[in-house]
This record gives structure tokens, sequence and C-alpha cells, in this order.
């Protein structure tokens, strides 16, 4: 690998740098979030044809499903960024995993109630106890409690390190999510998307659900870098970098 | 266009209105938070200032 690649992940890991990086990223990623959204839940809403079974009631599949991998997608990435913080105590990665809580938590919230209102009309209960639904419940309770137990210390670093702990343990309910549906006999449907092998859906259907799934992770970038943002200005307060900060805004006002 | 959404209007556009409304939050609720981040270190850094020298007006802490 070109040596180039460690030496610019290295210099990320420098607060002002990454504060810098995540500002100048930030815009585009969510102007382009939005526009892919928009052109995805159009072409979802209006374009791709009804369910010969489900009617329009599936249209909220282009919400649910992108909504759903990113609570399973945010958590691998938190996982990652939660090890990489605890084995080499770089400040930035734990960090990244602490902010990364919050947004999985807004997912993991949307894929709860949108399902919920897909359940409605479909099975007709707006809730079971089923294996699917329980875990990705589960799910949203571990995120807050990461969000929870990283605001309750008094030192912010050692909230951190506590909370991305919590991040390693909880791993292990994200299996249990994805593979839920093959395990035990639910009423939720098994996946109709895969990565191996054919797609059990039409391509009318497909790209604006894949088009969706791309605005949802550029989304997902957008809000952990504005986030991480607010995260420095706070817990870097006493360096001169955010010193300088303040004094250039200042000067701009 | 397709608004009635057949029978399931009601599911489908609340679905829609729920991921509208969280994502608009959480897209806003980090921007505030880094203003506010910056105004509480404007105000400590003036609460400092006038420790180290007694009597020099501040204009930072009259501000709310």
């Amino acid at each position: 690998m070109a040596n180039w690649v460690p030496l610019w992940l290295h210099r990320l890991g420098s607060p002002p740098v990454f504060y810098r990086f995540a500002g100048a990223v930030r815009p585009w990623a969510l102007g382009l979030a939005i526009a892919l959204g928009a052109v995805a839940l159009y072409a979802g809403l209006f374009v791709a044809p009804a369910d010969y079974q489900q009617g329009d009631a599936y249209r909220i599949i282009f919400i649910h499903v992108p909504s759903a991998w990113m609570s399973l997608f945010i958590y691998g990435a938190m996982t990652l960024a939660a090890f990489v913080g605890l084995v080499w105590r770089i400040k930035i990665a734990e960090t990244v995993a602490m902010e990364s809580a919050p947004v999985g938590a807004a997912f993991t919230f949307i894929t709860l109630v949108t399902g919920s209102l897909w359940g409605k009309p479909m099975w007709g209960t707006w809730w079971t106890w089923d294996a699917r639904l329980t875990s990705e419940l589960v799910l949203l309770f571990i995120y807050l409690g990461i969000v929870g137990l990283y605001h309750s210390f008094e030192d912010r670093r050692q909230g951190a390190r506590a909370a991305c702990f919590l991040v390693l343990v909880g791993a292990v309910n994200v299996p249990i999510v994805h593979f839920s549906v093959n395990w035990w006999n639910t009423l939720h449907q098994g996946s109709t998307v895969r990565l191996v092998g054919p797609s059990h859906i039409e391509a009318s259907m497909l790209w604006p659900l894949l088009t969706m799934m791309a605005a949802t992770k550029l989304y997902y970038i957008a809000s952990l870098f504005a986030r991480v943002r607010a995260d420095l200005v706070a817990s870097e307060g006493g360096k001169a970098w955010v010193r300088e900060l303040l004094a250039r805004e200042d000067g701009a006002a | 266009m397709n608004l009635a959404m057949g029978a399931y209007g009601f599911y489908v556009w609340t679905a829609v209105a729920v991921f509208f409304i969280v994502l608009l939050i959480d897209t806003l609720a980090p921007l505030a938070r880094r203003r506010r981040n910056l105004r509480e270190l404007r105000a400590r850094i003036a609460r400092q200032e006038n420790r180290r020298r007694p009597g020099t007006p501040s204009n930072h802490e009259s501000q709310p």
C-alpha cells in the first residue's frame, strides 16, 4: 500500500486537522445526501410500480430498509472506532465512536416507527415481540445506553473510555438483529436484497432502494462530522487551536 | 401523482414525515450544540481574563 494512506490517517488523528477536514466535507456530504435522497424517494414513491400483494404500502420500504441498514452499519463503524480508540488510545477515534451513537439511535428509531407503520396494515398489529423487532428495540436501548454512559461522567475522556467498552459488548447484538429472520421463525420477512446471488426484487424498485442507501450513508457522514466538530470545541476548549478558532470567528463576526 | 397511496396514504406519509422530522432534528441539534459550546468557551475565557486583571471591564460577560 502506498505510504501516504497511513500518513494521511495519522494526520487526521490530530483534532485540529480532523476539525477542518470535517468542516470541509460536511456540506458536500449533506448536499449530495439530500440530492440523492430526493431522487430516490421520488422514484420510490411515485415512479416504481405498486407491489402485487402489498399495494402502495410497500413504499415504506424506501425509508424503512435503508434506515434499518444504517442502524446496523453505524453500529459496525462505531465498534471499529471504539476498538481503535481503546487499543491505540486515539482521541479522535473515541470521539467518532461516541458521536456515532446518536445518529445510530435516530436511524434505529426511524426503523422501529416506520416498521410499525408498515406492520399495522400488513400484519394487523403495530407491534409484536418477534425476534427481529425485539432485537432491533434492544439495539435502540444499547445506543441510548452508550449516549447516557458517555454523558454521565464528569471527565469526558473517562466517559468515552467506559462507553467504548459498552460499544464492544453491545456489538454482540448486531449479528443477532441481522440473522434473527433466519434463526427464528419470525413474522418479519427475510432479506429481499442480497449481496451474494440475485436479489428478489424488480430493478425499478431496487435502484431507488440502493440510491437511498447511498444517501443515508452520506447523511451519516454529514451528521457525524457536525457532531464531532461540536464535541471537539468543548473537549479541546483549553487548547490553543480552539482559542485561535474562537478569535477568528470573533474577528469575522 | 399517486398521493393517496391506494388505501395506505396515512401509513406511507406518516413514515415519510417521521423520517424527515427525526433527521431534521438530528441535523440541527449538533449545529446548535457547537454554537453553544463556543459561547460557553468565550465566557470562560472572559472570566479567566477578568481574574488575571481584576477591575478590567469585560465586554464578553455582559452578554447573555
